[in-house]
């Protein structure tokens, strides 16, 4: 580059009035059918980022982005889930090699090493052949990691308690409660609010509200439990129990 | 009239060479699937940008009703969602761009890899990629928790627990982007608010332009 004396500039600004442009890459030595950039290629590719603009807009309006109810860090029963590119990388701290007294292998070795060695790529495979045949350890390790990482983000999937996760996260809309009614005395005397909140908007247990169960159901799930409740949490008299479905079958946001 | 300002405008700056430089070039035969129609893969590096640029978009309006503090981030995002005109496609261009963006991008790097495209003399664009590939992974973590729900909280908390775990620098770490050694609340909030609309978009977009300086200065790999 010609610099210092004999340099001229367009008026009186720092652009070179004679410099050599950015050299736009010859490819004469790959003959064949070339396009100009502008505005016949940049065309094409507009059309392409039309047509995947549209199928963008579909998807977004068919799923509308996931809202969880307002954070309550005291919920200690929430199974916590990162976004799906993270998943393979919480998995793996979940294998015994990789957690607790080798947690330093699953969080940090062998990201690091993963990670490390796709940033170091050129350094390593430094051979002059570009086929991926002909690159039999780089093409090798990258199917490897791929594999993992395949892996790992499926046993995440596989093993995350999915309807747990559903009704855990679930936005449920207040009610007024009353709280003076006997059902709801009869909730607190048996200690279900602990779980399914003084509200009943849930905590470690599900909502109570709209629960879609008819009283003679809840009456059965009360003194025999479901899913994740032990039976006999319900201690208190027949009548009570009635008291108690009858006010939770009626439950209702609307 | 248009050529006119473009004249005025070029007799005092030259501007002829800065746009030659930027769009002026031939495209290959080997990379456009006019021509060849395997030659799509080329197209994954676009649509990454392509979608960048929607989330930059998308994001900046989202802005406009989101409240960074752990009272009102999750009511003004719910109002977002529900109340206001096109807030949910909005918000769900940026929630669903977030992991397109990540898909886009594994494939691109697929394709540059095994292509061997990284090679002389085009290592530091592959450096410079996979910086762009980290930044992009550490939004994807800073977005998760700003619309403070569930979901967001407890997967920031494990993250921070991860940072945590780090030796030596690990609590320091942890401090630095909970803003508390223990507390995960208004102060994360900010922080990761701050990280996610200002820092990291910066780093983000000087990647972006080395990323692209480079390629119109060594061209695109040729073919295999």
């Amino acid at each position: 580059m010609h610099r210092g004396k004999g340099m001229k500039f367009v008026g009186d600004s720092r652009i070179s009035a004679n410099g050599k442009p950015f050299i736009p890459k010859d490819y004469s030595e790959y003959p064949g059918k070339t396009e100009a950039f502008w505005p016949n290629f940049l065309l094409k590719e507009w059309l392409v980022g039309a047509v995947f603009l549209v199928g963008f807009l579909c998807l977004t309006a068919a799923h509308p982005a996931p809202l969880e109810r307002i954070a309550d860090p005291t919920d200690t029963a929430y199974i916590p889930l990162p976004d799906w590119y993270f998943l393979f990388l919480y998995q793996l701290l979940k294998y015994s090699y990789a957690s607790g007294p080798y947690n330093i292998v699953g969080s940090i070795i062998i990201p690091t090493l993963a990670f490390g060695g796709l940033m170091l790529a050129p350094f390593l495979d430094r051979g002059p052949e570009r086929r991926p045949a002909k690159r039999p350890f780089a093409t090798s390790f990258m199917l490897l990691a791929i594999a993992g990482v395949v892996f790992l983000t499926w046993q995440s999937v596989y093993y995350h308690d999915w309807d747990k996760a559903a009704s855990q996260g679930k936005i449920v809309e207040g009610v007024a409660i009353d709280k003076e009614a006997g059902g709801y005395k009869a909730l607190e005397a048996n200690t279900c609010l602990s779980c399914h909140g003084a509200e009943l908007t849930g905590g470690a247990g599900p909502a109570l509200i709209d629960t879609g169960h008819t009283a003679d159901e809840i009456k059965d799930i009360a003194k025999n439990g479901t899913g994740g409740m032990p039976a006999g949490i319900f201690k208190g008299s027949d009548e009570e129990l009635e008291a108690l479905a009858e006010f939770l079958a009626n439950l209702s946001a609307k | 009239m248009f050529n006119k300002i473009y004249d005025w405008v070029d007799e005092r700056l030259d501007i002829a060479p800065i746009w030659r430089d930027i769009a002026d070039h031939e495209v290959p035969e080997h990379v456009n699937p006019a021509h060849h129609f395997s030659a799509f893969v080329y197209c994954f590096g676009g649509l990454t940008f392509f979608i960048t640029v929607i989330q930059i978009l998308s994001g900046m309006f989202l802005t406009m009703y989101y409240v960074p503090d752990i009272v009102n981030a999750w009511e003004s995002v719910y109002y977002l969602q529900n109340e206001v005109a096109f807030g949910q496609i909005v918000r769900g261009m940026h929630h669903w761009g977030a992991s397109l963006v990540i898909v886009m991008m594994f494939l691109h790097t697929l394709r540059v890899f095994f292509q061997g495209a990284y090679k002389k003399p085009r290592e530091l664009n592959w450096v410079v990629g996979v910086l762009i590939f980290f930044i992009m992974l550490a939004l994807g973590l800073t977005g998760y928790l700003l619309p403070w729900d569930m979901k967001a909280v407890f997967a920031t908390k494990v993250t921070l627990t991860i940072a945590d775990s780090v030796p030596l620098i690990g609590p320091a770490i942890k401090t630095l982007i909970a803003g508390d050694p223990t507390i995960v609340g208004a102060q994360t909030l900010t922080r990761f608010f701050a990280i996610h609309v200002f820092f990291l978009p910066a780093a983000l977009l000087g990647l972006i332009a080395a990323h692209f300086i480079m390629i119109r200065k060594q061209g695109i790999s040729g073919p295999l």
